[in-house]
């Protein structure tokens, strides 16, 4: 599969994902950690992908979000920022409720009531 | 001109900024002495009223694209419109310590 496509299904079939240097338990760049921390305080599951590990994300993602650093955080298939963003959104409660919203959203998809 | 010039005067130009401070935080990261690899930029304009926070990143990112690619490795954007400034009264955060994961990119 393309690069391209390979993101495009991860932030799609994932409700929450972040692409960070590290990992969540093992950040290896400040704002990775400042970003996926905000998330974590969050109590809303999310994925990650550690970036340093898949170099072809690496090189690729910037282009694919028209965002050239890292971290990226991705809500409901939208890039939501950075670090600084979403620190901001921590801030005013916004990031918590976006989360909640789209793991429910995300759980009804995949549970149809009949 | 050094980097901190060359990016002040490309975002004042750009965004005729009410307040703009472009701070080199290289020093706190595990860097070569004037590396200039590390910004801060601390912005308040009219240029970014209509648009949310996604946007006004991008327009940043967009004037400073050269930077970007030629060394600038971390920018941490702060940006307001001159009303948001006011309301916050002119504070941004502190950037986060190094973890040493840019050596991996």
């Amino acid at each position: 599969m393309d690069v391209l496509e390979r993101i495009d299904q991860q932030v799609k079939n994932n409700p929450i994902v972040i692409y960070m240097k590290g990992t969540p338990q093992f950040p290896q760049c400040g704002f990775s950690m400042r970003a996926s921390a905000a998330l974590q305080e969050c109590g809303v599951p999310f994925a990650y992908v550690n970036v340093l590990q898949d170099r072809e994300i690496f090189e690729s993602l910037p282009r694919y979000a028209d965002w050239p650093t890292f971290p990226q955080v991705y809500i409901d298939g939208e890039l939501v920022g950075g670090c600084d963003i979403t620190l901001e959104l921590h801030a005013n409660g916004e990031l918590k409720k976006m989360m909640e919203a789209a793991a429910h959203k995300a759980e009804q998809v995949e549970t149809p009531t009949s | 001109m050094n980097r901190k010039q060359r990016i002040e005067e490309a975002l004042q130009t750009a965004l005729s900024p009410l307040h703009l401070e472009v701070i080199d935080e290289s020093h706190n990261h595990n860097v070569p002495e004037g590396a200039e690899s590390h910004f801060k930029v601390v912005v308040a304009s009219e240029a970014f009223g209509g648009q949310g926070l996604v946007g006004r990143h991008r327009l940043i990112n967009r004037l400073l694209a050269q930077e970007l690619g030629g060394g600038l490795h971390a920018l941490a954007l702060h940006t307001w419109t001159p009303e948001e400034w006011f309301e916050k009264g002119g504070v941004a955060r502190e950037s986060p310590q190094c973890l040493g994961g840019s050596k991996a990119g």
